[in-house]
């Protein structure tokens, strides 16, 4: 029953990191650039929705509404100001200004609300679940997370391999240049994408902070990385990569952490990150790549 | 070509605005620098000073002694050195109204970086720092008291509690309890009071202060047969999900944890024990104190824990509720015992400088031997907010007595 319980706690964090790793590997697959202030609009998502319950007192479906609204436009400002410009600019140039971006909405974020943690009060108003005679308790938090990420995975794939922009998606992301002959809008279509990756990133972040409910500046930031580390571990670029790492991220961390040791969880989690990429070094689902010299 | 460069001036820019909103947080703080001696001459001056003739409030002619402070002013441990900031600051304000010795206080953010704080550390000498109270947070104190050791500074910790702080330096004082009187008072409390019989503790091994209390209360509650049946760690990068170090208490039949912890992941096991249906006894240290204060926080979740802490806002002796008002005045939440912390280590340098003729002019290795003298004299004994009766041992630990609190209706309430 333990075991149970702890692969439960388990898929729930790693629903969390599939999320978010979800974000990073839709803007990696299409521009293909590394967006590390990713995690850093998790966190203003959950301060937005936190304001919009705590502050305004507005039900906690329409805060998250709020937030994913917000982190859309945040997402897309980023990507205007900060991105386009260095659109044709060395990969390494691109890095470094993401990383700008990071700090620049965790200072500002410093300033705004203050560094002092907030408590958030969780969006999901069920109650926990208990099964065998209360030996088992599942969270409602934990419930919602897990329906959350699949509805968001099946929905996401439906949209990438299923509409018009998905079609436009993946051009871009094969071949930019080929793609804008072929008259789809290159700029247009990687502003959608931020636009989903942030709009994502605010459901993350509320999801984040209704199960590990403190809210500060710094709150992207660890698990900004681990879900980054999830979307290496299943292949960046690849959706059901992502996916699949998220959920593995989780287990591994939290089964380690109940059978290994609570001091190693984290040495545990990128022990099995370097396994994985010595074997297969595009990751679980990743494309393996040619290129030609 | 015109509009690239533009946009490229744009991202430079916003590059800049992100280095500048962190010197910001650094400067802006209304606590960072005391004036000096502008007394209000109202509130402040108490009947037994009687040998100064000058008035309060109208004296600023003799040079104020140039204090100089360190903590987090911004950052995740924030809510300390505010707090630490802003007791020194109602500290320096009354006694600069007294007349008489007159002290400046100059207090530096650290954002609980050891390396920053040494920088801060630096930018006070430059400053002209005579003593330095300071620094709030371990991990920064341990740096920087070995730079103020090698520079003959006077250090008098308010809240730095681990035993490297003071350890091999003879001129370094902490006004908190040490690391190891913490855990060592916590076990026996805990077997004298019989809150508990079997005990998980959870502790961040990452962290030197939450190491040095957990290290010395497993050693003490051996002595005190008291049975440990969990020992669950995390790290500032996995205080996150504690459902595991929970169930394991749980399974191993814990009625008592034992958080030596910060009060940021307390207020993160207290939510996550309540969603699984556990309700042990929680018992904390002083790092557990402002779990009540955090903004949106739910009260009911901390409802029982129990913590040792030398500092009671609800005590009811005069200094206590002069203080507790003044500070609520002035900054609009009641102080935590940070707060008294930086209050009570300006009032013991002014107590220990008193009746010396020392000035502005005084060097700040002087001080520091005359301090070290008076502090480990055995005829110093300082009452505060924090303890009656404190004293200083050579090494430079305080004696105090703890006081039991447990939080009841969202308040502290002492236990004994």
């Amino acid at each position: 029953m333990a075991f149970l319980s702890y692969l439960i706690s388990g898929i729930s964090l790693g629903s969390i990191y599939a999320i978010i790793a979800l974000g990073y590997t839709m803007v990696y697959g299409i521009a293909k650039m590394l967006n590390f202030a990713h995690g850093d609009v998790i966190m203003v998502g959950g301060y937005m929705s936190f304001m919009a319950t705590t502050n305004f007192g507005w039900p906690p479906l329409l805060s998250v509404l709020f937030a994913m609204g917000v982190c859309t436009v945040l997402g897309i400002l980023i990507e205007q100001l900060a991105y386009k410009p260095l659109r044709s600019a060395p990969s390494l140039a691109v890095l470094i200004t993401a990383i700008g971006v990071s700090y620049f909405l965790q200072n500002a974020a410093l300033l705004i609300w203050s560094p002092n943690p907030k408590s958030f009060t969780s969006i999901v108003p069920f109650n926990s679940i208990r099964l065998f005679d209360g030996k088992l308790i599942i969270s409602g938090t934990t419930v919602v997370t897990i329906v959350a990420c699949i509805i968001i995975i099946v929905s996401l794939n439906t949209i990438v391999n299923k509409t018009k922009v998905g079609k436009a998606m993946r051009a871009v992301s094969e071949d930019k240049d080929v793609a804008q002959l072929m008259g789809i809008s290159v700029n247009k279509t990687i502003s959608i994408t931020f636009a989903i990756g942030s709009a994502l990133a605010a459901v993350a972040g509320v999801l984040l902070c209704s199960a590990y409910p403190i809210l500060m500046p710094t709150t992207g930031a660890m698990p900004g990385i681990k879900a980054f580390t999830a979307a290496v571990f299943g292949g960046i670029g690849s959706i059901p990569g992502a996916f699949l790492g998220g959920i593995l991220l989780g287990v591994i961390e939290i089964l380690g952490k109940a059978y290994i040791s609570t001091h190693l969880s984290d040495a545990i989690v990128f022990a099995v990150l370097i396994i994985i990429l010595l074997v297969k070094p595009t990751g679980l689902l990743g494309k393996k790549v040619l290129v030609k010299v | 070509m015109r509009r690239k460069s533009y946009f490229a001036f744009a991202v430079a820019l916003m590059l800049c605005l992100a280095l500048l909103v962190g010197c910001a947080g650094q400067t802006t703080k209304p606590t960072d620098t005391a004036k000096p001696a502008t007394p209000s001459g109202t509130d402040t001056a108490p009947s037994g000073d009687k040998q100064d003739e000058t008035e309060p409030g109208t004296s600023v002619d003799v040079a104020p002694i140039k204090l100089g402070g360190i903590g987090p002013l911004t950052g995740g441990a924030a809510v300390y050195g505010v707090a630490v900031a802003n007791g020194a600051k109602i500290a320096v304000d009354e006694i600069n109204a007294l007349g008489g010795m007159q002290f400046e206080l100059n207090f530096q953010d650290d954002e609980h970086d050891a390396e920053k704080s040494v920088n801060a550390y630096n930018a006070l000498k430059d400053w002209g720092m005579q003593i330095l109270v300071g620094t709030v947070t371990t991990d920064p104190c341990i740096a920087v008291s070995a730079e103020s050791y090698n520079d003959r500074v006077f250090t008098l910790t308010p809240s730095a509690s681990s035993p490297a702080v003071i350890e091999g330096k003879d001129n370094v004082y902490q006004m908190c309890f040490s690391d190891l009187n913490q855990g060592i008072a916590s076990a026996q409390y805990i077997q004298e009071k019989g809150l508990g019989t079997k005990i998980a503790i959870i502790y961040n091994n990452a962290d030197a202060y939450s190491t040095g209390i957990y290290n010395k209360f497993i050693s003490e509650a051996a002595n005190n047969n008291l049975e440990v049946v969990s020992t669950t760690t995390f790290t500032n990068d996995t205080a996150n999900d504690f459902s595991v170090q929970l169930m394991e208490a749980q399974k191993a039949g814990a009625d008592l944890i034992f958080l030596p912890i910060y009060y940021e992941p307390s207020s993160l096991i207290l939510a996550q024990a309540n969603s699984m249906g556990y309700e042990p006894t929680f018992f904390g240290v002083d790092g557990m104190d402002g779990i009540l204060t955090m903004e949106n926080f739910n009260t009911e979740l901390a409802e029982g824990v129990m913590l040792l802490t030398p500092f009671a806002a609800d005590a009811t002796d005069d200094l206590t509720v002069s203080f507790v008002a003044k500070y609520k005045d002035l900054y609009g939440e009641i102080p935590n015992q940070f707060a008294a912390d930086g209050y009570d280590s300006v009032y013991a340098i002014y107590e220990a400088l008193k009746d010396s003729n020392v000035t502005a002019e005084t060097s700040a290795s002087e001080l520091c031997d005359l301090l070290i003298g008076i502090f480990s004299g055995n005829d110093f004994v300082f009452n505060g907010l924090t303890g009656d009766d404190m004293t200083w041992s050579k090494t430079g630990e305080v004696t105090k007595a703890p006081k039991g609190m447990i939080i009841e209706n969202g308040v502290y309430v002492g236990m004994d």
